[in-house]
C-alpha cells in the first residue's frame, strides 16, 4: 500500500518538489504563457497584449488554415493505416520468435527509432530524389529494356526521374518510415502477452488463420491496437521535419504553419492559437484513445 | 539462470515464410536508407550515387568543419547534462509516486504526461516564447552557459521519459523489503540508495539512454530554443540538408548513427538484455 505523504512530510518533499518545480516552471509554465497569447494580439514588435479575444480562433477556422488542418488529420491518418498495415504481422511475426532471437529483434526494431530523425528523413531524401537511388535503379533498368526494344525497332522515349520527393507522396512515405517503430512496439507488446492456447482453440474449432487473427487476435490484441495507433497517429499529425524536408508547396502541414508564424510572420498570437488547436486535438485523441482501449478490452 | 523455453505451439508463425517475407521486407524497409547512407559517405564521389571507391575525405572535411565540430561538441554537453539531471528528477518523481498518496497526485500524473504527448511544435514554440520574454536567456554567457535554456528545455521532456520506465520497474518490488530495512535501524536516506536504487539500477540505466538519445535526437524543440551560437548537431546538419544531399552530411550523419548504437551496445552489455525489456515495458 502507498503511504499517506504525512507520514514523512521530510521525504515526501524531497521527493516530490524537484520534479515537480521543474515541471511546473519549465513546462507548464511556458504552455501558459502560449495558451495566454492565443488570446491576445500583437501590441508592437515585440509585446502581445493578452486582451481576452477570440479573433485568433476566427482566423484558425478560415478556410485556408482549416483546410491544412484538415490535410494534416488525412495525412496522419493514411499514414496510422499504413503502419498498421505494415507493422501488425510484423509484430506477429516477432512475437512469435524464441525469446533470444525477439530481444535481438525488437532491439532491430528499435535502433531506427533511436537514430536521429533528421538523420533518418535526411536518408530518405537520398533514396527518393531525381538522382536517388530509386531513380537510379529504375532508370537502369528502363535504359536496358529501351536498348532491348531497340533491337526489334521500338524506340522509347528518354527515361523522366519519377517525381518522387517534394511531394504529398513523399510526406506520407517519410512519415510512415518514421513512424513504424512507434506501431510495432505496443502492437508487439499487446500480442506477446496474449494467451497462445486462444488461437491453438480457434484453429482447432475450425477457424482459419485470417478469421482467427480477425476475431480473436485483434480483439484481444485491442488495447494495444488502440495505444500504437494513438502512439503513430499524433506524432505524425504534428510533424514538422518530415513536410519541410520530403514535401512541396502544396504539402505544408499544421506544425510548418505554426513555425512560420513564430519565425517569419512573427504573428505570435495567431502562432500560438494554431498551436493550441494541435494541443486540443492531441488531448482529444488522446481521450479517445483511453475510451476506445478500455470499451473494447472488456468486450473481448 | 535462464528460464526455460516455452514448449512450442503448434502455430510457429515466425516459421511460415510468408510471414518470414514480410518481416524481413519491414527490416529492409526500414534500414536501407541507413545502409546507403553509411555506405555512400564512404563513396569517392561527390554525386554520391555510383560506387567509385573507397575514401575516407568526407570525414576529413567533416572533422575540418568547426561549426559542425562545436555543434557537435554542444550536442554532446546538452545530451550529457540533460541525461544526468533528468535520472536524479526521474528516480526522485517515480519513487514519490510509487510510495505516497497526496492530494493532486492524479493532477501529477497527467501533468508529467503532457510533455511525453504533447507535440514537439508545441512545446517548441512555448519554450520560445519563454525564454524570450519570461525568462530571458542572455546570449553573450561563456560557452557552455549559453546552452543553459536548450539544457532545460531538454530535461522538461526528458525526466517524465525517465519516470515512466523507473516506475515500471519499481511496481515489481516488494515494499516489505524497504519496510524490512527501515524496521532493521536503517534510515530514509541508507533505505532508499541500499534498497530501492538496486532495485531500480537497470530501469536508471534505460532511462538515462532514452534520455541521452532523445536528447541528442531533438530537433524541433531545440531549432525554436538554440541562437546563432548555440547550434546543435541536428540544427547545423538541418542547414547543411535543406538543399541538398553532401557526402559530408553523410559522413557526419554516420558518425552519430554510430554513436547511437555504440550506446544501445554499451548499456546491454552493462545490465544484459533486460534492458530492451524495460524499454518495452
Amino acid at each position: 500500500m502507498t503511504q499517506s505523504w504525512t507520514r514523512s512530510r521530510g521525504a515526501f518533499f524531497t521527493l516530490i518538489l524537484p520534479p515537480a518545480f521543474w515541471l511546473v516552471v519549465f513546462f507548464i509554465a511556458p504552455m501558459a504563457v502560449i495558451w495566454g497569447y492565443s488570446f491576445g494580439a500583437n501590441a508592437g514588435l515585440t509585446h502581445v497584449a493578452i486582451t481576452g479575444t477570440f479573433a485568433n480562433y476566427a482566423r484558425v477556422i478560415e478556410p485556408l488554415y482549416l483546410g491544412i488542418l484538415f490535410k494534416s488529420l488525412v495525412f496522419a491518418a493514411v499514414t496510422t493505416g499504413l503502419c498498421l498495415i505494415i507493422g501488425f504481422p510484423a509484430a506477429l511475426a516477432l512475437s512469435f520468435a524464441s525469446p533470444k532471437l525477439k530481444l535481438w529483434l525488437l532491439m532491430a526494431v528499435m535502433l531506427p527509432f533511436w537514430t536521429n530523425l533528421l538523420i533518418r528523413t535526411y536518408a530518405l531524401m537520398a533514396v527518393l530524389r531525381d538522382q536517388g537511388y530509386v531513380n537510379f535503379a529504375v532508370g537502369f533498368i528502363y535504359s536496358g529494356l529501351a536498348k532491348v526494344l531497340a533491337l526489334i525497332g521500338l524506340h522509347l522515349p528518354g527515361f523522366e526521374p519519377l517525381p518522387l520527393l517534394h511531394n504529398n507522396f513523399a510526406v506520407v512515405f517519410g512519415l510512415v518510415y518514421v513512424q513504424l517503430p512507434f506501431m510495432v512496439l505496443p502492437l508487439f507488446a499487446a500480442v506477446d502477452r496474449m494467451d497462445r492456447s486462444l488461437i491453438e482453440a480457434s484453429l482447432d474449432l475450425g477457424h482459419g488463420h485470417m478469421s482467427t487473427l480477425f476475431r480473436i487476435v485483434a480483439p484481444l490484441a485491442w488495447p494495444g491496437i488502440a495505444s500504437g495507433l494513438v502512439l503513430t497517429f499524433i506524432p505524425a499529425m504534428g510533424a514538422y521535419l518530415t513536410p519541410d524536408l520530403l514535401g512541396g508547396p502544396d504539402s505544408q502541414m499544421i506544425a510548418n504553419v505554426i513555425e512560420r508564424q513564430f519565425k517569419m510572420a512573427n504573428d505570435w498570437p495567431f502562432g500560438a492559437a494554431l498551436s493550441f488547436m494541435l494541443m486540443y486535438l492531441t488531448i482529444f485523441f488522446i481521450a479517445a484513445q483511453g475510451l476506445l482501449g478500455r470499451k473494447k478490452g472488456r468486450d473481448a | 539462470m535462464k528460464p526455460p523455453r516455452p514448449p512450442l505451439a503448434p502455430l510457429d508463425y515466425l516459421g511460415r515464410w510468408p510471414l518470414r517475407a514480410w518481416l524481413t521486407s519491414v527490416f529492409i524497409f526500414l534500414y536501407s536508407p541507413l545502409v546507403a547512407l553509411i555506405v555512400f559517405s564512404f563513396n569517392n564521389s561527390r554525386r554520391n550515387i555510383v560506387w567509385k571507391g573507397f575514401t575516407l575525405d568526407y570525414y576529413v572535411q567533416a572533422f575540418q568543419d568547426v561549426d559542425l565540430i562545436q555543434a557537435f561538441v554542444n550536442s554532446l554537453v546538452i545530451a550529457t547534462v540533460c541525461t544526468a539531471v533528468s535520472v536524479v528528477l526521474g528516480a526522485l518523481g517515480a519513487v514519490a509516486l510509487w510510495r505516497f498518496r497526496f492530494p493532486g497526485r492524479t493532477a501529477f500524473e497527467g501533468g508529467l504526461a503532457l510533455p511525453i504527448v504533447a507535440p514537439e511544435i508545441c512545446m517548441g514554440v512555448a519554450m520560445l516564447v519563454f525564454f524570450t520574454t519570461v525568462l530571458p536567456w542572455p546570449d553573450d554567457l561563456p560557452w557552455p552557459l549559453d546552452l543553459g535554456a536548450i539544457t532545460i528545455a531538454h530535461i522538461a521532456f526528458c525526466f517524465p521519459l525517465v519516470i515512466v520506465v523507473v516506475r515500471a520497474r519499481l511496481a515489481s518490488f516488494n515494499r516489505e523489503q524497504e519496510e524490512a530495512a527501515r524496521d532493521l535501524g536503517a534510515s530514509e536516506l541508507q533505505s532508499f540508495f541500499d534498497v530501492l536504487v538496486p532495485h531500480m539500477r537497470p530501469a536508471l540505466l534505460a532511462g538515462a539512454l532514452l534520455a541521452f538519445t532523445t536528447s541528442l535526437d531533438d530537433f524541433v524543440i531545440t531549432f525554436f530554443t538554440s541562437g546563432p551560437d548555440t547550434e546543435t548537431f541536428p540544427v547545423q546538419v538541418y542547414s547543411m540538408v535543406r538543399f541538398s544531399v553532401t557526402p559530408e552530411v553523410n559522413a557526419a550523419s554516420t558518425l552519430l548513427i554510430v554513436i547511437t548504437i555504440a550506446l544501445t551496445i554499451l548499456a546491454v552489455r552493462m545490465q544484459g538484455p533486460d534492458v530492451t525489456k524495460e524499454l518495452v515495458g
